[in-house]
């Protein structure tokens, strides 16, 4: 049930452009389908190892300004003559590189701040993307700034002996993000089910004892925020070259809340969990803004989130799980009846 | 006298102004039972931390098989193979019994992430021996019934058997208990005493910090006894019942000379 049941979710996901035409629907699921991959990597660093990355969003917008500027090319002026030219290069090169750095950013940013933890996390990931987001916004040179990255190409697969393949309509977008985010699932199952997995389960429920069975705390978490900034690197790859229009807008902390909220209320440390919140908040505005006033969609977005906290305040997946065969087998809590029974096996 | 495993040479831990170790010196050896008693506030918690890499002695050296510890984080010391279990905080108390001894079982589980995540043969394998051996360590300590129960459900006693096989499971060429008994009643200690047995008879050196008094006696080999941190006295458990600096230790001056008149009268 448990193996199964992604695979028929992801047949459930594959099939919707089948029956539904509209293109304006298909956009909103497109880039909600982008940041549900934002929110699975942000799943995996507070979920799984309990530390709350709020400037995630700096790993997506580095991703996204990475790959859209190895595809676009650039030419910036160091020092006096000396300028740093690069040529265009193909835009799935540029998908590679964007995993590659934003992974490289979480290693630094993880291998920085885990020395300190828990809040000091939390200032350090924040810094982190305001900083990122002034130099996006003041390098113009590089990024041109507020005037944004504009014409970023659509990402090209290259399919041998029978030429090229340009992701530009909806619908290749839509099973490239669907692909890509299953993926990441995929990895991140797995790396959870593993030992590492284990290791970080461990850290969070109790440190102390963990470092005392020999779990390296910095390595484990470094790891983890490696792996998770690399997949929100992707994520922001694959919106750069979606859109097709970036500024320094991506950096906003508003997408990190999003991200968070979407973890939250699916069920943080579930796997699901992201997909379930994702999918909800990430359609919700879509959903409700043919029907209300700008501002009654805030607060109906708000009293949504305010409900399913109020009402499940584990999440969504973790809460409704069990209920239906799902998760992680719990034998139901018996009375413990434990001191007479080993008196008398003992005895 | 067997080569020493863990010797403390000269330690002294001070907080502050605070003196909680002024000077140690003690060795145990190969595949011993030796117990580390005290008063409250004696200074055995801190001599644990101290030789577990959770504090820094202010002077001396712990050497661990003729290695200085000094400077080691607590996890490259479990790597070492010397190993501790808690005073209070023992288990995972999410996971089950079962996966508790998994996380435990980290240091054998070593795998590249690429072999971890595509499930190679090799990863699979490993991960088929951990099972077995966490089956194995689980059934060692009689939980086997509780295996797939969340630890933190779990009474305080077997939560503490939870903590040994956890322990255990990290594979110690030397474990140091700190006061496993506390919270557990008389049978329960009685199973317990057998279960440390058990792990010395296996080739594990164990060091212990213990209040319980009879069990104490009963188990170790030889008992260092700790005051005001310093060591008062060391010996069979025989000769440390019989040591007028520890019975004053622990009852006080007066007690003393009520035990000197017991025995004058007796």
């Amino acid at each position: 049930m448990n193996r199964i049941f992604p695979l028929v979710c992801l047949a459930v996901f594959a099939s919707v452009p089948l029956w539904l035409k509209d293109p304006y629907l298909l956009n909103a699921l497109i880039t909600t389908g982008i940041f549900i991959i934002g929110a699975m990597s942000m799943n995996l660093l507070l979920g799984f190892t309990g530390q709350l990355s709020l400037g995630h969003i700096a790993f997506f917008g580095i991703g996204a300004y990475v790959s859209a500027l190895t595809s676009l090319g650039y030419d910036v002026p160091i020092y006096g003559d000396f300028h740093i030219v690069h040529t265009p290069w193909p835009p799935i090169a540029g998908f590679v590189l964007a995993v590659v750095i934003s992974g490289f950013c979480g290693y630094m940013v993880g291998k920085l701040s885990f020395r300190v933890r828990g809040a000091y996390f939390v200032i350090v990931t924040i810094s982190f993307a305001e900083v990122v987001r002034l130099v996006a916004l003041n390098w113009v040179e590089l990024t041109q700034g507020p005037l944004a990255l504009t014409n970023i190409p659509s990402i090209t697969i290259g399919l041998p002996g029978l030429g090229y393949l340009v992701l530009k309509t909806k619908l290749q977008n839509y099973y490239l993000v669907l692909a890509v985010a299953a993926v990441s699932y995929f990895l991140i199952s797995r790396l959870v089910h593993s030992h590492y997995g284990r290791a970080m389960r461990g850290l969070m429920e109790n440190e102390t004892l963990a470092v005392s069975v020999g779990i390296d705390v910095t390595k484990a978490l470094t790891l983890t925020a490696v792996i998770s900034a690399a997949i929100a690197g992707a994520a922001g790859s694959l919106y750069a070259h979606y859109i097709r229009i970036i500024d320094p807008e991506v950096f906003a902390f508003i997408s990190t809340v999003t991200m968070v909220i979407m973890v939250v209320s699916g069920g943080k440390g579930s796997l699901a969990g992201p997909v379930v919140g994702g999918v909800i908040f990430g359609l919700l505005p879509v959903l409700l803004r043919p029907i209300m006033a700008p501002e009654a969609q805030w607060i109906t977005y708000g009293l949504v989130l305010i409900a399913i906290l109020f009402v499940l305040p584990r999440g969504i997946v973790p809460a409704l799980a069990p209920k239906l065969g799902f998760g992680r087998p719990q034998t139901k809590p018996k009375p413990v009846v434990m001191t007479e029974r080993t008196a008398e096996e003992h005895a | 006298m067997t080569e020493a495993v863990l010797s403390i040479e000269h330690v002294g831990v001070q907080f502050g102004g605070l003196i909680a170790i002024a000077d140690m010196n003690f060795h145990v050896g190969q595949g011993e039972i030796v117990s580390l008693i005290g008063p409250n506030g004696a200074g055995k918690t801190t001599a644990f931390n101290v030789m577990t890499g959770f504090l820094t002695p202010t002077k001396g050296a712990v050497k661990y098989c003729g290695q200085d510890l000094r400077g080691l984080k607590p996890h490259e010391i479990a790597d070492l193979g010397l190993i501790r279990t808690f005073q209070r905080t023992s288990v995972f108390p999410n996971d089950t019994v079962f996966d508790n001894v998994l996380i435990g079982l980290h240091r054998q589980g070593k795998l590249g992430l690429l072999e971890a995540i595509l499930r190679l043969p090799r990863a699979r394998a490993s991960e088929q021996a951990l099972r077995e051996r966490a089956t194995e360590l689980v059934r060692l300590v009689g939980l086997e019934a509780r295996a797939h129960e969340l630890a933190g459900s779990l009474s305080y006693g077997e939560q503490r058997l939870v903590g040994v096989a956890l322990a255990l499971a990290a594979q110690p060429k030397m474990l140091l208990m700190d006061e496993p008994v506390s919270g557990m009643n008389a049978s329960e200690t009685h199973t317990f005493v057998q279960l440390i047995r058990r792990i010395r008879d296996s080739g594990i050196t164990i060091l212990l910090v213990e209040h319980d008094m009879p069990m104490v006696m009963s188990v170790s080999d030889r008992i260092v006894v700790l005051n005001y941190g310093r060591i008062i006295a060391e010996g069979s458990p025989d000769e440390i019942r019989n040591n007028p600096a520890v019975i004053e230790a622990y009852l006080g001056q007066s007690a003393k000379d009520v035990v000197k008149e017991i025995a004058v009268h007796a």
